[in-house]
């Protein structure tokens, strides 16, 4: 998650392709099961070990063939084609295969059963497996490797260094990294600075300023607050900051790591209290519960309300829609008082994930594959075309021009400097995020206080994986 | 030349059955045996743990209320379908003036049929999309847009229909029955226009009125097609996943808001894919294959007639 293939993600077609699996009454789900005829013998191999030429840390074999599977989502597939050039460049003997696909699951869980799995793959969009389901079959490699390993375009660093705050702990479950988040996604609120100006109205800083103003705005007219209904995570990015940052980062782990204890902070309860205000105060758009993504985000470029939570692939995910002038600019999200975390502190992490599974029969290529996407020129390619930063620090070189949402996330990103965090849980704890949706849900539609949204929450930390 | 007849039946059937059993007896009975396991759906690995997925599941409060809506929609479903589609297939086909010139439909009666029978045509995605725009929450909503309009609702406080609790479920059978009947009321077009315009004509001679006719003559004529009509929409009813899973709000193939909708088949697909208890879906797959074929034999059993030849 955490990029434009969001847009995908929750898109109808994708499902309808899930429905096929159940449309004779479960006899082709049947035969999506019948895959499973790989044997138990091909227990995963040894993880490359680090060795000391810096242009070959893992020891890739020229010979080896790679195989590469790319989700073809909103970011398209051929900034991949790019990487693979490269690798070709170093290991002209490398015959390299290319998959761009939307289903990622379609594809590869038959491979994953087999125990045939690709050397490197994209596990992203509406098909993407499950990380935290592939960890707990031992289907995938520890990175940790290529975390030591040496920065390419400067050999004296490693790319642990270079990495933005949060990469590393987006990818890790219990313990060990396993995927590398190669978008940087920041979440918070988006509006228009153009309308902004033209009403006078200054950003807020705090959430008592964030309410006193979405009050100015409902009597101008304007709803104040939209969110994707139909889909309550992204209502979590607001609830989840507040509580971030009234809480601290040690209250962050524990929410990641399903640890029940996290629930009775007060911490918690001041952030969906606070949030609750909106529902109180009246301020969401007419509709909004029940609306898609798209829905939503269409109404609020239209400018039907003012503020909007999402992450920042919006911009990419909303240029048809959005005025020439509209100007999207980001704001974290407003702090509380007495917050352990500055007001510039933000929900920052990565997205699209890069796996090489513990099967693959060409580890160190796709190990050596990601190192090749974190150099400046890469990613500088990938900025360029997909209105997204990647997780290399300072890595757009000068001439790549951005559009203000990105700009303006950017900068956001900067302010913030190392007091980032990240809830994990939306993407590696599935089963107590569908529950934590599910409460939220119900408050917004004024169904449960705010109290009993943390009971709830607490609840669903029994889903633990 | 019998000899020769054996193999020539032979060769045409071996193909369809080989795929038959390759394609779907196979796999079922895969099925089987993978939800006596702990298979994730991600790797070959799997354990045998015998019957724990069935105790789990019917333990599991998201199943058994799972099941109770499937269950509302297995009554709901075929009750409303049928007596529509039978009520316009009537209108269509004898209901007209009675009287003068023997049995005839409603005026314009081929026009409607065509009409009926246009949501039949349309994909389960079409059907999905085209309900989501007429039940969107705000007043770009087809109903809400409507009633917005003539002052019923408040345009502050639109109607949520798919996403309300109560009647989330409801919406989505009404997307299924406005589809289905139009197939139906074919079905008992082309069965009633079998029925011998004498048969009705004599009853017409007597003094029947439409409603006799109707029950003393078209019912009991139209049974076989009825009962085929019940048994496919009580399978329709198990299932439901499409528009289930497209249409309600909620995390990982909709059934929301907060399992107010929630059918097996969500709930399946949400384990399979979502959570990583492939072994325990295919346990839920399991159960739903014994319910739709119990209720396939139980509904053909018990609505068995004597046969009327004429």
């Amino acid at each position: 998650m955490g990029s434009a293939t969001e847009y995908n993600r929750r898109d109808l077609f994708k499902r309808a392709a899930a429905i096929t699996v159940l449309a004779a009454g479960g006899t082709s789900l049947l035969a999506a099961c019948a895959g499973g005829s790989g044997s138990s013998d091909s227990k995963s191999g040894a993880s490359p070990t680090l060795g000391s030429d810096n242009k070959n840390p893992f020891g890739v074999k020229a010979s080896d063939a790679l195989d590469v599977v790319i989700f073809k989502g909103g970011y398209g597939d051929d900034y991949a084609k790019v990487f693979e050039d490269a690798y070709k460049k170093a290991y002209a003997g490398a015959n390299v295969s290319h998959l761009g696909t939307q289903e990622i699951s379609g594809k590869l869980q038959p491979r994953f059963n087999a125990g045939s799995p690709p050397d490197v793959f994209d596990n992203s969009g509406a098909q993407a497996m499950k990380a935290d389901v592939l960890v707990s079959a031992d289907q995938l490699t520890d990175l940790t490797v290529l975390l030591d390993a040496p920065y390419l375009d400067d050999p004296t660093k490693k790319i642990r260094d270079v990495l933005l705050p949060g990469t590393v702990e987006q990818g890790t479950i219990n313990g060990k990294m396993y995927s590398l988040n190669y978008v940087y996604t920041v979440f918070g609120l988006w509006y228009s600075a153009k309308l902004f100006k033209e009403k006078g109205w200054t950003p807020p800083k705090t959430w008592d300023e964030f309410i006193t103003l979405c009050g100015t705005i409902k009597a101008a007219g304007i709803a104040p607050f939209a969110h994707q209904g139909k889909y309550p995570y992204y209502a979590n990015y607001v609830i989840f900051s507040l509580i971030a940052k009234q809480g601290g980062l040690d209250l962050v782990k524990k929410i990641n790591a399903c640890d029940a204890t996290a629930w009775d902070d007060p911490a918690v309860l001041a952030g969906v209290t606070a949030f609750n205000k909106i529902m109180e105060g009246d301020f969401l758009l007419p509709g909004t519960n029940g609306m898609t993504h798209t829905e939503s985000q269409t109404a609020w470029c239209q400018g039907k309300a003012a503020f909007i939570p999402s992450g920042s692939w919006l911009e990419n995910e909303m240029l048809a829609s959005t005025p020439a002038d509209f100007d999207m600019a980001f704001l974290p999200i407003p702090s509380l008082p007495n917050d352990k975390l500055p007001a510039t502190a933000l929900w920052a992490g990565a997205g699209e994930p890069f796996m090489v599974p513990s099967k693959a029969k060409n580890k160190a290529g796709g190990l050596e594959f990601l190192r090749m996407m974190l150099t400046k020129d890469g990613s500088s390619k990938f900025v360029a075309t997909a209105n997204s930063l990647t997780v290399l620090k300072d890595g757009v070189n000068a001439d790549v021009p951005l559009k203000p949402g990105t700009k303006s996330s950017a900068a956001a990103v900067t302010a913030a400097g190392d007091v980032t965090f990240n809830f994990s849980f939306q993407d590696l704890q599935t089963a107590f995020d569908a529950e934590v949706e599910n409460a939220t849900n119900e408050l917004v539609n004024k169904r449960i206080s705010p109290a009993e949204w943390v009971s709830r929450g607490k609840a669903a930390t029994s889903k633990k994986v | 030349m019998r000899h020769r007849k054996t193999p020539f039946i032979f060769g045409f059937l071996v193909v369809p059955v080989v795929l038959y059993i390759a394609l779907v007896i196979w796999p079922y009975l895969q099925t089987f045996g993978y939800s006596l396991t702990d298979w994730s759906g991600a790797s070959p690995d799997m354990n045998f743990i015998g019957l724990d997925n069935y105790t789990k599941l019917f333990q599991d409060s998201a199943f058994l209320d799972a099941l109770q809506h499937n269950l509302l929609l297995l009554i709901v479903l075929p009750l409303a379908t049928i007596l529509l589609a039978l009520f316009f297939a009537f209108m269509l086909n004898v209901g007209g003036k009675s009287g003068t010139g023997g049995v005839q439909g409603v005026r314009g009666s081929a026009f409607y049929k065509v009409v009926f029978f246009f949501p039949q045509v349309l994909s389960v995605a079409i059907l999905s999309v085209l309900f989501q725009g007429v039940y969107r929450t705000d007043k770009g909503g087809l109903l809400n847009g409507v009633l917005i309009g003539l002052g019923i609702v408040d345009e502050n406080h639109p109607w949520d229909f798919a996403s309300n609790p109560t009647f989330g479920l409801w919406c989505v059978m009404g997307v299924i029955i406005w589809s289905g009947v139009g197939f139906y009321l074919v079905l008992f077009s082309a069965a009633m226009q079998s029925i011998p315009k004498d048969i009705y004509e004599a009853a017409l001679l007597d003094g029947a009125k439409r409603g006799t006719t109707f029950f003393k003559i078209t019912l009991p004529l139209l049974w076989e097609s009825i009962q085929t009509a019940w048994v496919y929409l009580a399978i329709a009813a198990m299932d439901a996943f499409a528009l289930v899973s497209t249409m309600t709000p909620g995390a990982y193939y909709g059934g929301g808001p907060d399992h107010h909708s929630e059918i097996m088949a969500t709930l399946l697909m949400r384990n399979f894919i979502t959570y990583g208890k492939a072994g325990y879906a295919c346990a839920m797959g399991v159960v739903i294959f014994f319910i739709t074929l119990v209720l396939s034999v139980v509904s053909l059993r018990v609505t068995r007639r004597e046969k009327i030849e004429f």
